[in-house]
């Protein structure tokens, strides 16, 4: 008899939310009732509001169930939602709920419905197609592909990850390595987190195509300590890829030799900046180098060095396999292909939603995330992260696309999007943003590190009514000074949240508000 | 729950010798250290000094850089809140100050008993269901004052 094959979330959003209480409900359930299921531990389709969300394989393809609790699970058993019967947490076919149909599901094709742990689960879903490729192709055609596809880091700088490769790849010196930044710090993003939890394999694939197309035999993996379960997922993925012949001498039967090795950061934000990072990596401060010389010529222990996001190096394999023409035809201007938006905050449909560039920022929120999950209205919304700008309503026809965010004075950095709605304070929100900085400065640059607690004294000055034009014009100057003389995007960003929420919602600042006109 | 065993320097060299091997071997030997001990001991920063040629400074330098490595024992449990946007958006700093007042303590302090240290965390990737909360490595969203009090009483029992 073939049992029913029932599939749980295990991502550390889904766990959040109780599915391993879940897990344990129906385990109790099939023992009192003398039945057996398969339980598939996958990771999350990234549909937060509806987490746990319990998956059945039926005839008619999969069936979903959520949110779910514990104690849903004995009437669910009840309703016969093992052959997709009728409940009221029942959900239909997962890819007929908008919020996945319509999204272009690319890097996250596979996140959420394979078992993440099995590498025969990989293949069948389309996994290792571009390792093979690639090994076909050779490193010179691989980074002329990957230039081809015009995909962008996606770790919030949209620096041509082919163009990096390149220049590594024409590096000398007899050790090269890829690292991968997975110290996904900004807050409002997670897409890095489910992917290493939900398709750890697809990471492996893409870094040890990097490794191949520049020369590189070793990888590094930094990732957050932040993230106890994906490091966890991760390092087991490691081991099974190992023993399946994935990872270490002759990959996939070929001549060709990587390892990936996991570190763990230590809850400083500013390694995500890629020389902190390398910095962090050799075991010391994670301080900001100064560039040149670039990390493809000198980076980790001053060999050179490809770094690249998670979903960067994810999205390799899907490019190599399908073709970088596949992935240029998506997307919006100069930004191609999908980009994972990850909405968040105080918002009714929470959850990553991949899609090509160019959805406009009020879509995104209003339609597709449903407004606030309060209930209230919409008042501002942070793109990017802790760096990115605050955007109110008369900004949300911006397109998601790297060059329309910048000319909005505004950056979609990781692709996270937090909601406020209208009781936030925004000078506290640019308060926040300053103190974060001071908190987190490595300290090497002085803009970064002595502007961001005067810019705290400033904005508390501000708030008090002190001197109010006068302090607003020296936290002007101090965010330009900030801008233009820091090291790095921590100080150089940081005016990005003060600014803007100065700039559009003035009235927390004891000013007048903007008219409807101006705001636009 | 937490269980550290006490310091012990003899424990602390076969620690820092198991990870000479690896490349960069600073932050791997920290993390192991404070995974055994719950804080890096004040006598962990010359065998570290000593065993990778660096000067003391440089070692304390690392330690104190990295907002995870803590100078002194934790409590029996530790209580993570996530103070990041996020989790602001949906209420983080009325349960921030909810928990200091339960716990009365601020943050990176330990309850008197001893059983609860409290600190901050800037964001869990929890941001789709927050606010969010990390105890002792397992972690918990959509948070609210009656679910961090259940949390907070859960950690609090003997």
């Amino acid at each position: 008899m073939i049992r029913p094959r029932i599939f749980v979330p295990r991502d550390a959003g889904a766990l959040a939310l109780g599915s391993e209480e879940v897990e344990r409900a129906i385990i109790a359930a099939e023992r009192k009732r003398g039945i057996e299921v398969e339980i598939v531990r996958t990771g999350s389709r990234g549909l937060f509001w509806l987490e746990p969300m319990i998956e059945i394989e039926t005839p008619e393809g999969r069936v979903a169930y959520g949110p779910v609790k514990p104690e849903d699970v004995d009437p669910l058993f009840a309703a016969g939602f093992l052959d997709g019967g009728p409940h009221p947490l029942r959900r239909g076919r997962p890819e007929d709920i908008p919020f996945l149909k319509r999204q272009t599901r690319f890097t996250f094709a596979r996140c959420g419905i394979v078992d993440r742990l099995s590498l025969v689960d990989y293949r069948a879903h389309a996994g290792l197609r571009g390792l093979e490729r690639a090994l076909s192709l050779g490193p010179a055609a691989i980074i002329e592909e990957v230039i081809k596809s015009s995909l962008r880091g996606r770790g919030g700088a949209g620096f041509p990850t082919g163009i990096k490769w390149r220049t590594a790849a024409e590096a000398q010196g007899a050790q090269k390595y890829i690292v991968c930044n997975a110290d996904e710090g900004d807050s409002g993003t997670y897409a890095d987190r489910m992917l290493m939890e939900g398709d750890p394999f697809c990471l492996i694939e893409g870094m040890t195509i990097a490794g191949i197309a520049v020369g590189a035999t070793k990888g590094f993996v930094y990732m957050r300590s932040e993230y106890p379960h994906a490091i966890e997922i991760f390092g087991r993925a490691l081991q099974i890829a190992r023993s399946e012949g994935m990872l270490d001498h002759g990959i996939a039967g070929s001549k060709h030799h990587f390892d990936i090795e996991i570190r763990v950061g230590a809850g400083a934000y500013v390694c995500g900046e890629e020389t902190a990072l390398l910095d962090s990596l050799e075991g010391k401060r994670g301080q900001v180098r100064a560039k040149p010389p670039l990390p493809a010529h000198h980076g980790l222990f001053g060999r050179p060095t490809v770094i690249n996001n998670v979903i960067s190096l994810a999205s390799v394999p899907a490019i190599l396999a399908d073709g970088a023409d596949a992935y240029r035809e998506l997307g919006f201007g100069r930004s191609r292909g999908t980009i994972p938006i990850q909405l968040a905050g105080n918002i009714k449909h929470g959850g990553l939603f991949e899609t090509s560039f160019g959805v406009a920022l009020g879509e995104l929120v209003d339609d597709i995330g449903g407004g606030t999950l309060t209930g209230r209205p919409v008042r501002a919304v942070q793109v990017g992260g802790p760096l990115g700008a605050y955007f109110p309503r008369a900004l949300f026809d911006t397109p998601f696309d790297y060059e329309a965010f910048t000319a909005k004075n505004g950056l979609i950095g990781h692709g996270g999007v937090v909601v406020f709605d209208d009781t936030v304070d925004m000078a506290r929100q640019a308060r926040f943003a300053m103190e974060f900085c001071s908190i987190e400065s490595c300290g090497k640059c002085t803009p970064c590190r002595i502007g961001s607690t005067r810019g705290v004294e400033v904005i508390d000055r501000i708030v008090k009514g002190e001197r109010r034009a006068e302090n607003l014009t020296l936290l002007q100057e101090l965010c330009e000074t900030m801008r233009c003389g820091s090291l790095c995007a921590l100080g150089g960003f940081v005016p990005f949240p003060v600014t803007s929420a100065i700039t559009h919602f003035p009235e927390d600042f004891g000013g007048a508000p903007l008219s409807a006109a101006a705001a636009a | 729950m937490f269980s550290a065993v006490p310091w012990s320097s003899t424990r602390a060299q076969e620690i820092i010798e198991a990870n000479l091997s690896l490349v960069g071997p600073a932050l791997p030997i920290l993390h192991a250290l404070q995974k055994e001990f719950g804080y890096i001991d004040r006598e962990a920063v010359p065998l570290i000094a000593q065993a990778l040629n660096l000067s003391r400074a440089e070692v304390h330098g690392v330690v104190s850089f990295y907002h995870d490595f803590r100078e002194a024992p934790p409590g029996r449990h530790v209580l993570k809140l996530c103070r990041a946007e996020a989790c602001q958006s949906m209420g983080a700093d009325a349960l921030a100050d909810q928990a200091r007042e339960t716990l009365r303590v601020g943050w990176g302090e330990t309850t008197a008993d001893g059983r609860i240290t409290l600190e901050p965390v800037f964001c869990l990737g929890l941001c789709a269901c927050a606010p969010a909360a990390m105890l002792d490595g397992r972690v918990f969203g959509a948070l609210d004052d009656t679910r961090l009090s259940a949390l907070i009483d859960q950690a609090r029992r003997p």
